[in-house]
C-alpha cells in the first residue's frame, strides 16, 4: 500500500474555473484507479489554489494483482502422438511459459484439450500512473485553453512544475515538457520558492508551511478574518455574498482581510452604484448596519498575510476613492439631461443592425405594453396603464447615460433610479413617479430564474413587452435559438416573460403577445428584412419548451405531469401551472392511476385503429351498443363531462380531476368485459367512438396517458 | 508609513527604470512609433514580430491615442492619450511572471508590503484579428498590468507565441506617487541648479494637460466628419492595393513558373525579379495606412459618426486590412527557399532574410 499524490502546478488559473476542474481531476483518477484495479484503501483528497490542483490518494495497492487464469490449448490428441508431446504441444507450453510436463488436459464438450494455469503478473502502480496520467491531464475540461509551447498542446495556463509521488518515489510521468519532482512551489511573494515534499501524507502540511491553505481552510479564514476587521466598526455587518466569497476563495493562497473606508459623501450616490463598484469591479464586501444600511467602509481579500504598514489599505482606498470619483462624475453629468431629452438619443443608439434604433425598439414597445395594460385592467386587475405607458417612454433612454456605458450591469437600475430623482412631468404626483421609476428599474427582471419577477405589476407589463418585441423580432428575422447557440439570450428572456406571467398572474397568453409583438412590426423598416415564414410555430414551440423548462425546474413539477399538462395547452401560462398543480395533488391515488392506464389503453387501440385505417363512428349510437358495461359508460359520459365541464370553467381543476376519477369502476368494467376491436365492422367503428368521446371530454385538463403509472415506463 | 512623494520615482525616472530593466534583460529599446495607435500592441513591433518564428525581446513606450477617452483634461483618472510600456518577449521565458514581478521591484515596490494578484483577463482585439490569454495583474487592488499570451495574429496562429505585457504607465506612477490625479504625478524633477537641489517639479499637468484639452475639443466636436470618412476610405483604398499588388506578385511568379515548366524558357533571372520585387515591397507602408484607418475609424466613433450597426462593418474592413497585411508580411518574410531563389542566388541574401531579426538574443 502506498500514498499517491499529484500536483499540476500552474501559472494562475482563473478562479471561476479551478472548483470544477478540480472535481473533474478528481473522478478521473478515481475511474483510473478502479479501471486499472489499483482501488485506493482511503478516500481521494485534493487541494487547490489558483497555482495548483493537486489530487492525493492515499491506500493504493503498490501493484496491481497478479491475474492468475486457465488458458487452453490445442486438442489431447493434436498435442500428443503416441503419448508423446508433439510440436503443438511445444508450441502451447512454451507461449504459456509453463513446461511441458505441466501441461494439464480438461475436458470440454467437444472433447479433451490442453490446459495450463498461467499468471499474469500486475503491473506496478507507478508504472501505470506514469503511463496513463499524462493523458488524464490533458483532457481535463477547460472553458478557455491556451498553448504556450506548441500548438495543439493545450491548458488553462501554463503549467511550470508537476509533483507525482507514491509514498517517497517519484512516479516518472513527464507532461508539457516537464518530468514530475518531489518539489513543489509555497506562495509567490511570502514563502520559499521551493517546497521539498517528503511523502504525499506530508504534503498538506509542507505547503501550509509554505503559506499555501487548501480552500475550505481559505474560506473559513477569509470569514473570520472578515468578522474580525467588522467587528471593530460597532453594529456593523458584512454583507454575505457567496459568490464573491467564492471568487476570492479561488484568488488566494494565504488570505487575509483588511477594512478599508471612504468618505462618507459618497454615500449620497445609489447603493447600487457603490455595491457595484464595490462587488464586480474590485471584488470588495460591503458593510452595512442593524438596518442594513450602508456603511462607509468596505473589506478587501489579500493573499498576502498581513498588511503591517497599512500600505495595502492605503492603496485599496486610493482605487475606491477614484472608482466612486468616476462614477459620482458620471452621475453628475448625467443629470445635464433628462430621461425625457434622451428619448432622442435613443435615435443613435442601435438596438439590433436589422431591427432599428432603440427609439424604434421604445415606440413598439410602448404601444404594445399599453395594450398588455389596457388587457390586464380589462380582466379586473388592478393596474395603472398610465404609469406603464409613461415608463415604457424612458425605460431605455438609461443606455444613453455614462453611468450605463461605465457600468453597464447597472441598465435599467440607473434609469430607474434617474426617473426617481428627476422631474419627470409638470404635475406629476410623487407617487406616481414613485411607481414609474420603479417600473423603469424592475423592466430587464428577472434576469435569471432565481432573481425576483418585477415587484409591481406596471413593472410586469413593461418587462414583458421589453422582451417580447426582442424576441419576435429575432425570430421574425430568423435568429433563432439552436443548441448552444444563443447570443441574443433569447432564452433566458422567454424564461423571465414566463416567470413573470406565472408569479403576477396574468390574464396574458403567450401566443397573443407574440402576436402583438409582432404587428408592432407592422410597416417598419426592419419587416423587410423578415424572413421567418413560419414565425407563430417557431414562437409556439420555442415557449413551449421555456414553459416546461419553468413548471420543471423553477416549479419542481414532475416531468410527466408536465407532459401531459401542456399536451393540452401550452399557452396559458397560469392555467398550467394551475393545471399541473391539480394532477400532482391527484396522480398518487389509486383512482387516477387506474384511469391513467385507462387513457393510455384508450388511446393505443385509436392508434392501432387508425393505422389499419378502421373506421371511427362519427358519434356514439346508444342503440347499438350490445354490453352493459358499455351502455352503462356510455350513459355516464355526459353527465360526468357537463359537472367536468363546469369545474374546470370555474378552474377548479382538482374538483373536476376528482369527478374524473369517479368514472374509474364504469371505465374498468368496461375493459373487463367489451373487446373493441372486434370484426363486426358497425360494432367496432360504435365503440371506438366511445373512447374517442371518453378520451375527447376528459383530456381537456391533462393528457392523462402521459402520466407514468406504476411498473409502466415512461414513453420519453 | 512612508508616503512621501519625493522618494517616489519621477514619471520620466519611471520609464526610465523599467526600460533599464529590460534593457539589462536583452531586450530591444524601441522608440514610440510615430502614427496614431491606439494600444502598443498596434506599433509593428508588436504586430508583425509576433508573426513568423524568428525570436524577439522589445519594450517600448507607446503613447496610445483613444480619442472616445478624452475628457477635457477634467477627469483625474481618464485620458484621451496615455502612455503604455509594451514588452514583448518571444517565446516567453519560463519564469515570464517571476521576472514580470521583478520589475515591479525594479521601480521601487517591496511586493512583501503589497497584495499582488493575477485575476483572468484575456485579450483580444478585433480590429488586428489578434487575441490572448491572460491576466490583469492588481496590485492593491489597482489593475496595473495586462499580462497575455498571444495566441494569434493577423487572423494566424502564432508559433512561437509571445508574451505582452502593457504596464499603464500613468495608473502606476500615481500609484507610487500616491497622488489622485494623474495630473498631479511628477514626471520631472530639477535635481540641481549651481550645485544645489531646487527640487522644481514639472507635473503631468505642465507637459500635457493642454494637449487633453484640445484633442477632446477636436475629437468630440471639431473634427470634420466628412473628411475623417474620406481619409480613411483614401487610406484603405491605397492600403488595399498595396496588398492586392503584392498578391499579384505571387500569381505572376506562379504563372511564371507555369510557363517556366511547359516551355523551359524563362530563365532564373526572371525568377530572381519577381523574388526581388517581393522582398522590397513596402507592406511595412500598407501597415500604416491600415494604422490610419484605425484612427479614423475611432475619431469618427468619438465623434459620433459611426452607429453600432456600422461600427462592426467599419471594424470587419480594417481588420481585413491588417489580416491581408501580416499574411503578406509571412510570406514575405518566412517564405521557403525556392520561393527566395532569385535572393539566395545573392550573396548577403540569407542576412537579408527576416531581416529585423533580433539585435539581441
Amino acid at each position: 500500500m502506498a500514498d499517491f499524490l499529484l500536483e499540476i502546478g500552474c501559472e494562475e488559473i482563473p478562479a471561476r474555473m479551478i472548483d470544477a476542474a478540480s472535481r473533474e481531476l478528481r473522478e478521473r483518477l478515481n475511474t483510473l484507479l478502479l479501471r486499472e484495479r489499483l482501488e485506493p484503501a482511503g478516500a481521494i483528497s485534493h487541494l487547490d489554489t489558483p497555482r495548483r490542483l493537486a489530487v492525493l490518494a492515499s491506500g493504493i495497492p503498490a501493484a496491481q494483482p497478479d491475474i492468475t487464469e486457465r488458458v487452453n490449448g490445442p486438442s489431447a490428441h493434436v498435442a500428443y502422438k503416441d503419448g508423446q508431446p508433439t510440436p503443438a504441444a511445444h508450441a502451447f507450453a512454451k507461449k504459456v511459459g509453463v513446461d511441458v510436463g505441466n501441461l494439464e488436459k480438461v475436458s470440454t464438450p467437444k472433447g479433451e484439450y490442453l490446459s495450463a494455469t498461467v499468471t499474469r503478473k500486475g503491473r506496478t502502480a507507478a508504472e501505470i500512473l506514469a503511463e496513463t496520467l499524462p493523458k488524464e491531464i490533458s483532457a481535463l475540461y477547460w472553458p478557455k485553453n491556451m498553448y504556450w509551447r506548441k500548438r495543439g498542446e493545450v491548458f488553462v495556463r501554463p503549467v511550470r512544475w508537476l509533483v507525482a509521488m507514491l509514498d517517497e518515489q517519484v512516479v516518472p510521468l513527464e507532461l508539457f515538457g516537464l518530468a514530475a519532482g518531489k518539489t513543489s512551489r509555497g506562495h509567490r511573494i511570502i514563502a520559499s520558492d521551493s517546497v521539498a515534499i517528503s511523502k504525499p501524507s506530508a504534503y498538506v502540511e509542507a505547503l501550509r508551511g509554505a503559506k499555501v491553505l487548501g480552500a475550505a481552510e481559505r474560506e473559513q479564514v477569509i470569514r473570520k478574518a472578515l468578522d474580525a476587521a467588522t467587528r471593530t466598526i460597532p453594529g456593523a455587518r458584512w454583507r454575505e455574498d457567496k459568490p464573491l466569497l467564492a471568487t476570492v476563495v479561488n484568488l488566494t493562497e494565504f488570505p487575509s482581510a483588511i477594512l478599508g473606508s471612504f468618505d462618507p459623501e459618497f454615500l449620497d450616490l445609489p447603493e447600487e452604484v457603490l455595491v457595484t463598484v464595490m462587488r464586480d469591479h474590485q471584488k470588495y464586501f460591503a458593510i452595512e448596519d442593524v438596518n442594513g444600511k450602508l456603511l462607509p467602509h468596505f473589506l478587501a481579500v489579500l493573499n498576502t498575510a498581513a498588511d503591517s504598514d497599512g500600505l495595502i489599505r492605503h492603496g485599496n482606498e486610493r482605487v475606491l476613492r477614484a472608482r466612486f470619483n468616476d462614477a459620482r462624475f458620471f452621475w453628475q453629468t448625467d443629470q445635464k439631461q433628462t430621461l425625457r431629452q434622451r428619448v432622442d438619443l435613443l435615435r443613435h443608439v442601435t438596438f439590433q443592425k436589422d431591427l432599428g434604433s432603440y427609439y424604434d425598439k421604445t415606440m413598439r414597445v410602448q404601444r404594445m405594453a399599453s395594450w398588455l395594460a389596457e388587457t390586464v385592467k380589462q380582466s379586473g386587475m388592478a393596474i395603472r396603464p398610465g404609469i406603464v405607458h409613461k415608463a415604457a417612454l424612458l425605460a431605455k433612454t438609461d443606455l444613453t447615460t455614462e453611468l450605463v456605458k461605465e457600468f453597464t450591469e447597472l441598465q435599467g437600475i440607473v434609469g430607474g433610479l434617474y426617473a426617481r430623482v428627476q422631474r419627470l412631468d409638470e404635475d406629476m404626483k410623487p407617487d406616481v413617479q414613485l411607481a414609474v421609476s420603479r417600473a423603469i428599474y424592475d423592466h430587464y427582471k428577472p434576469e435569471s430564474m432565481e432573481d425576483d419577477a418585477p415587484a409591481t405589476v406596471e413593472g410586469a407589463v413593461l418587462s414583458i413587452a421589453d422582451k417580447a418585441d426582442s424576441i419576435a423580432g429575432m425570430f421574425a428575422l430568423g435568429l433563432i435559438p439552436s443548441g448552444s447557440k444563443d447570443p441574443f439570450a433569447l432564452r433566458r428572456q422567454a424564461n423571465g416573460i414566463v416567470k413573470t406571467i406565472a408569479e403576477h398572474k396574468l390574464p396574458l397568453r403567450l401566443s397573443e403577445i407574440m402576436a402583438d409583438a409582432r404587428v408592432r412590426y407592422h410597416g417598419s423598416e426592419a419587416e423587410k428584412k423578415f424572413s421567418n415564414a413560419s414565425y407563430p410555430e417557431s414562437v409556439r414551440s420555442f415557449f413551449r419548451e421555456r414553459l416546461e423548462f419553468y413548471l420543471k425546474d423553477a416549479r419542481g413539477y414532475a416531468y410527466d405531469v408536465v407532459s401531459a399538462v401542456l399536451a393540452v395547452d401550452s399557452d396559458d401560462v397560469v392555467d398550467a401551472v394551475a393545471r399541473a398543480e391539480a394532477v400532482s395533488k391527484v396522480r398518487g391515488s389509486a383512482d387516477f392511476e387506474s384511469i391513467s392506464s385507462a387513457f393510455k389503453r384508450m388511446k393505443n387501440i385509436m392508434r392501432q385503429a387508425s393505422e389499419k385505417t378502421k373506421v371511427i363512428a362519427l358519434r356514439v349510437d346508444p342503440v347499438g351498443l350490445q354490453e352493459e358495461s358499455e351502455k352503462e359508460l356510455a350513459a355516464l359520459i355526459p353527465q360526468t363531462a357537463a359537472t367536468v365541464e363546469k369545474l374546470r370553467a370555474a378552474r377548479d381543476y382538482e374538483g373536476a380531476l376528482l369527478e374524473i376519477a369517479k368514472l374509474r369502476p364504469a371505465i374498468d368494467k368496461f375493459f373487463d368485459k367489451v373487446m373493441v376491436m372486434v370484426d363486426d365492422d358497425n360494432l367496432r367503428a360504435n365503440r371506438l367512438a366511445l373512447l374517442q368521446t371518453v378520451v375527447k371530454e376528459f383530456s381537456t385538463i391533462a393528457d392523462f396517458s402521459e402520466i407514468v403509472t406504476e411498473g409502466k415506463e415512461s414513453t420519453k | 508609513m512612508n508616503l512621501s512623494n519625493s522618494n517616489s520615482l519621477t514619471f520620466q525616472e519611471l520609464i526610465l527604470k523599467l526600460q533599464a530593466f529590460y534593457a539589462e534583460r536583452g531586450a530591444v529599446i524601441q522608440q514610440p512609433y510615430d502614427v496614431e495607435v491606439g494600444a502598443g500592441t498596434m506599433a509593428p513591433e508588436t504586430f508583425l514580430r509576433v508573426l513568423g518564428p524568428t525570436p524577439y525581446k522589445v519594450a517600448y513606450v507607446q503613447p496610445s491615442r483613444r480619442p472616445a477617452d478624452g475628457r477635457y483634461g477634467e477627469n483625474p483618472n481618464r485620458l484621451f492619450k496615455h502612455l503604455q510600456l509594451q514588452v514583448i518577449l518571444k517565446p516567453p521565458p519560463e519564469n515570464v511572471q517571476d521576472l514580470y514581478l521583478e520589475s515591479l521591484g525594479a521601480i521601487g515596490i517591496d511586493l512583501r508590503q503589497h497584495d499582488i494578484k493575477f485575476e483572468e483577463d484575456n485579450w483580444e482585439s478585433p480590429t488586428l484579428g489578434a487575441w490572448g490569454i491572460g491576466w490583469q495583474v492588481m496590485l492593491d487592488g489597482l489593475e496595473v498590468t495586462q499580462f497575455t499570451y498571444f495566441q494569434q495574429c493577423g487572423g494566424m496562429d502564432l508559433d512561437p507565441i509571445s508574451v505582452e505585457l502593457t504596464y499603464g504607465l500613468e495608473r502606476l506612477c500615481a500609484f507610487l506617487q500616491d497622488v489622485d490625479s494623474i495630473y498631479d504625478i511628477v514626471w520631472a524633477r530639477d535635481p540641481m541648479i549651481g550645485g544645489e537641489k531646487t527640487g522644481k517639479e514639472v507635473k503631468y499637468r505642465d507637459v500635457r494637460l493642454a494637449e487633453e484639452q484640445q484633442f477632446s475639443v477636436y475629437n468630440f466636436e471639431a473634427a470634420d466628419v466628412q473628411s475623417a470618412w474620406k481619409h480613411f476610405e483614401l487610406c484603405e483604398a491605397e492600403c488595399k492595393a498595396l496588398i492586392d499588388r503584392y498578391a499579384a506578385l505571387g500569381k505572376d511568379k506562379s504563372d511564371e513558373q507555369k510557363i517556366h515548366e511547359s516551355m523551359q524558357r524563362l530563365d532564373k533571372i526572371q525568377l530572381a525579379d519577381v523574388a526581388r520585387e517581393k522582398s522590397r515591397f513596402p507592406l511595412l507602408g500598407a501597415y500604416d495606412l491600415c494604422l490610419k484607418c484605425s484612427h479614423y475609424f475611432n475619431i469618427l466613433d468619438a465623434r459620433g459618426a459611426i452607429s453600432v450597426t456600422e461600427r462592426v462593418g467599419v471594424i470587419a474592413r480594417v481588420r481585413a486590412l491588417a489580416v491581408g497585411i501580416a499574411k503578406a508580411w509571412m510570406d514575405q518574410q518566412y517564405s521557403s527557399e525556392e520561393q527566395n531563389i532569385g535572393q539566395a542566388s545573392k550573396p548577403g541574401a540569407k542576412e537579408e532574410k527576416g531581416k529585423l531579426a533580433p539585435v539581441v538574443t
